[in-house]
């Protein structure tokens, strides 16, 4: 349906030059306050066409958060510009509400005591949903979730990942446009995670929803999403697709391998360095861009295999990689259009 | 004596813990003082009508209320305090690891409560009685042993408190609404430890009934020492008193407690 | 799903800014917008409690009786002496019905908004700003609580009790002040209850600041100014007029003399002076939600 030439598509989400300047105070004596300046978010710029679905990674504290909630209106900038389908989030909360939905994986946005179809019936209201639309979406995401037995319970009650679906069906009941998801997978068990990068992968595909998706788990952005920024220091570090990540982080994965006894470190060759051996376990690291499959096939060739499995990079060792080959890293897509 | 150190590390503990409160104590301390404002001159009106009432005059009558409201908080008078925690482990189910662990429960949440209430005393106690000294004339005593009396009195009621506190949490082993327990005994908390009028105010049999339940010992007591009207062997019987409520409850607190524990042991939470 | 949201309106907003429909427009469309949400996120609310209606009853009889004891203790003083400050038995209660009316109707309309603090603190508040309805409203009806009746029902009972055992030689205008001054001082706590919690915006643990201004002074509120000091009443008059909550309207029912010798058509002024305390308090709820949405803290 987005087919159409339209310039606005393309920009669906704008950012130009947006900071966030914290005042923080630190005690430092017993009334004595020093007051300093941080700077949370430090002149980002990047485009989101409509329909994409972009992962937005750093580590803890890097300013993933602040630019969520700059852009779901929670937050107003200290500096540069910001649109949303058009619209200026800290100016028209309200009305940009209507557009997008929120999933936090930290904390829920359900009534925490009622029962889940609670929630939706009053969401159902305050978003003026027509009814035929949210019985429609309702149903959908009830079966593609498979939540036909949670809606009685009461969210408290539910588990993580169990929340987690019934959060993800809250922000969609109104058919917002954008969907942003922070850390939608945290403490989710292989199971859930499953199911939900499933349902988001659907999602996008038939509706051409726009998400943004802030993750630690690098498979997440793997499984969905074509195109990854990384965010450091308030920064944007990187953006462009996850493989050319890899490169630029020299980022390696880990193939954890236990073999039937206590062997001498497996030799592969220059494909793939054994970096640790405890009794009959040995990790094999070997660049996260190659496949494991050939290794892995190599090993159970060559050696008395019990079992194995692959580890991917973690976003902190990718980032850290990315420093340690130095270099000017932002690749040129962003904040020059 | 490792197990003394063990409960001292977690008197240590509960005073920390409310002591990281820094505006919530001050806003405490606020709200006490506006109240002992208000309580102040309605205790003025009610002393000029009639001077001598309960056996104070005005200015004991006026000392009594800074000091029930820089002391109800130590006391935990109104409640709100370790009760509500235990409440909700036991209905959570946490409390089964408490159970298993190699120290007495009802010491253990006893020296919590110990840590919160000299935290309570130093953080919440001076700010406001100081206050009431600046604005109104005082009967403050002029004796360091009648204020060691006060303070052994104080210590008294903080364990008649705990224990009544203590019974009242373990309720939720059988109740389904332990809050509501909580809720009930704040209640009596309130108007019998003379919070909202000294118990020798109050008429008759009731007045009689209120000063011979074991809330009498939180604020009643303490504050009668502090004003001088139990010295002697008027003091001696008061710690009689609290001591004797004391006892009895915490041990009260003891059999319920073996009988809460055969309960989780036998339902395995 | 999209095409129909993407009108012409939004395109005409890009880069200029919000819509001009005249900031009165707005304001009544917020007001409105509010009011709905509030309704709604209540009577979820009520239909939940009222699934345990047991235990719905119980917390109303608990809180009825946690207020009665209030009176208990008024009840007690009187068994001592036969006037206070120079007022009956029947003539506190009047003042004791009023103010505990109003802070009842306060409290269950907005108790709720005293758990800002813990919201700033824990990060749900953020859930309700990515909401389509005003913050204010959102949080003031979350977990709205019937119980909270028990509070009026006892204010009203006691009001009763004074207004059959007071001889007053009623007048018009005096019938007409007790539904004027109940009402007036419901808003006036209301303001409070609104500037309390902005102000937990920058002190999320100082919930018992708040509680100071309206139980403490539902407390001063039940004795006549009489038994205060002129600059406690001069005080609670001038600077937090909490003296219109009930006093002024109160004693010039009770023909009573005014306390600074104040002018008896003050009587009549609650309501102006709670619609000047609601428009400060939304004003300083506005300053502390920007200050919030600047600082996210």
């Amino acid at each position: 349906m987005n087919d159409s030439s339209d310039v606005r598509d393309e920009e669906f989400i704008r950012l130009d030059g947006v900071e966030k300047v914290f005042d923080v105070r630190r005690r430092t004596g017993f009334l004595r306050r020093e007051k300093h300046q941080v700077r949370a978010v430090d002149s980002i710029s990047f485009r989101v066409a409509r329909g994409e679905m972009v992962g937005y990674i750093g580590p803890n504290g890097a300013g993933k958060s602040t630019t969520i909630k700059m852009l779901t209106g929670i937050l107003t900038p200290s500096g540069g510009r910001l649109r949303v389908a058009g619209i200026d989030p800290s100016r028209e909360r309200t009305r940009l509400a209507q557009r997008i939905g929120v999933v936090f994986g930290q904390r829920t946005t359900l009534w925490w005591d009622l029962p889940l179809i609670d929630s939706y019936r009053l969401m159902h209201r305050m978003y003026r949903i027509p009814d035929a639309r949210y019985r429609a979406n309702l149903d959908r995401c009830i079966e593609l979730l498979d939540m036909s037995e949670l809606l009685e319970v009461p969210v408290r009650q539910l588990s993580l990942g169990q929340r987690m679906r019934g959060d993800i069906a809250a922000a969609l009941l109104h058919d917002p446009d954008v969907l942003y998801l922070d850390e939608p997978t945290i403490g989710l068990d292989v199971v859930s995670k499953a199911k939900v990068r499933e349902f988001l992968r659907e999602l996008n595909a038939e509706r051409g929803t726009t998400v943004l998706l802030t993750t630690h788990d690098l498979t997440d952005i793997e499984q969905l999403c074509r195109r990854v920024m990384v965010i450091d220091h308030g920064r944007l570090m990187y953006d462009g697709a996850l493989s050319g990540l890899h490169e630029v982080g020299e980022s390696e994965r880990t193939l954890v391998v236990d073999l039937e006894r206590e062997l001498p470190p497996i030799d592969l060759g220059p494909s793939a360095r054994v970096v640790r051996v405890e009794g009959p376990r040995q990790w094999l690291a070997f660049p996260a861009s190659e496949s494991a499959a050939p290794l892995v096939a190599r090993v159970a060739a060559d050696y008395p295999l019990v079992d194995l499995s692959v580890r991917e990079p973690d976003i902190e060792a990718v980032i850290a990689n990315m420093y340690a080959s130095g270099g000017d890293l932002l690749q040129p897509q962003a904040g020059n259009s | 004596m490792g197990q003394g150190r063990l409960y001292a590390a977690v008197a240590v503990s509960g005073f920390r813990r409310h002591a990281t409160y820094r505006v919530a104590t001050a806003a405490g301390v606020f709200t006490n003082t506006v109240f002992g404002f208000v309580l102040a001159y309605t205790y003025i009106a009610l002393w000029d009508e009639r001077p001598g009432l309960g056996g104070y005059d005005q200015a004991q009558a006026l000392t009594y209320v800074w000091l029930c409201q820089g002391l109800h908080a130590t006391v935990a008078a109104m409640g709100r305090g370790m009760e509500v925690e235990l409440i909700g482990r036991i209905r959570t189910g946490d409390i089964a690891v408490d159970l298993y662990r190699p120290a007495d429960l009802q010491t253990w949440w006893l020296a919590g409560d110990v840590g919160r209430a000299v935290f309570h005393l130093l953080g919440r106690g001076f700010v406001p009685m100081a206050f009431g000294a600046l604005l109104f004339d005082l009967a403050v005593p002029s004796d360091p042993l009648t204020w060691l009396a006060f303070l052994v009195a104080v210590a008294l009621g903080v364990v008649v408190s705990f224990a009544i506190r203590y019974l009242v949490a373990l309720s939720a082993f059988w109740l389904m609404d332990g809050a509501g327990a909580a809720q009930m005994s704040a209640l009596a908390g309130i108007f019998f430890s003379g919070l909202l009028l000294p118990l020798n105010v109050f008429p008759g049999a009731l007045g009689e009934i209120a000063r011979a339940l074991p809330w009498s010992a939180l604020l009643q007591m303490p504050a009668d020492v502090f004003l001088g009207e139990r010295t002697g062997v008027g003091l001696l019987e008061t710690y009689a008193f609290q001591g004797a409520w004391a006892v009895a409850l915490l041990a009260a607190g003891r059999l319920v407690q073996s009988a809460a524990t055969r309960r989780v042991v036998v339902q395995g939470g | 799903m999209g095409e129909v949201a993407a009108g012409a309106d939004e395109r005409r907003t890009d880069g200029v800014g919000p819509v001009t429909d005249g900031i009165r427009g707005q304001a009544g469309s917020r007001l409105m917008d509010g009011l709905r949400a509030y309704r709604m996120i209540a009577a979820m609310w009520i239909r939940s409690t009222m699934a345990y209606r047991a235990s719905f009853a119980m917390t109303v009889v608990t809180d009825f009786a946690v207020t009665a004891l209030d009176f208990a203790a008024i009840l007690l003083m009187f068994s001592q002496v036969d006037v206070l400050g120079g007022y009956t038995l029947p003539e506190v209660a009047l003042l004791y019905g009023t103010a505990g009316i109003s802070l009842g109707l306060a409290d269950l309309a907005l108790g709720s908004i005293e758990q800002l603090g813990l919201r700033v603190r824990d990060g749900t508040l953020d859930t309700l700003l990515v909401r389509p309805a005003p913050v204010l409203a959102q949080i003031a009806a979350d977990r709205f609580a019937l119980r909270r009746l028990g509070r009026l029902t006892q204010g009203l009972l006691v009001l009763g009790y004074a207004l059959v055992v007071l001889d007053i030689a009623w007048t018009p205008l005096k019938v007409l002040l007790i539904p004027l001054m109940v009402l007036s001082g419901a808003a006036i706590f209301a303001a409070v209850f609104v500037a309390g919690a902005a102000f937990q915006f920058f002190a999320q643990d100082a919930a018992e600041v708040q509680s100071s201004f309206t139980y403490g002074g539902n407390t001063l509120l039940r004795y006549p100014p009489t038994v205060f000091s002129k600059d406690l009443v001069r005080g609670v008059t001038f600077v937090m007029p909490l003296a219109f909550v009930n006093w002024l309207p109160a004693l010039y029912v009770l023909g009573r003399p005014y306390p600074l010798d104040l002018p008896q058509w003050l009587a009549f002024a609650s309501p102006l002076v709670a619609a000047v305390c609601c428009a400060l308090a939304g004003a300083a709820w506005r300053v502390g939600l920007r200050s919030y949405r600047s600082t996210g803290s």
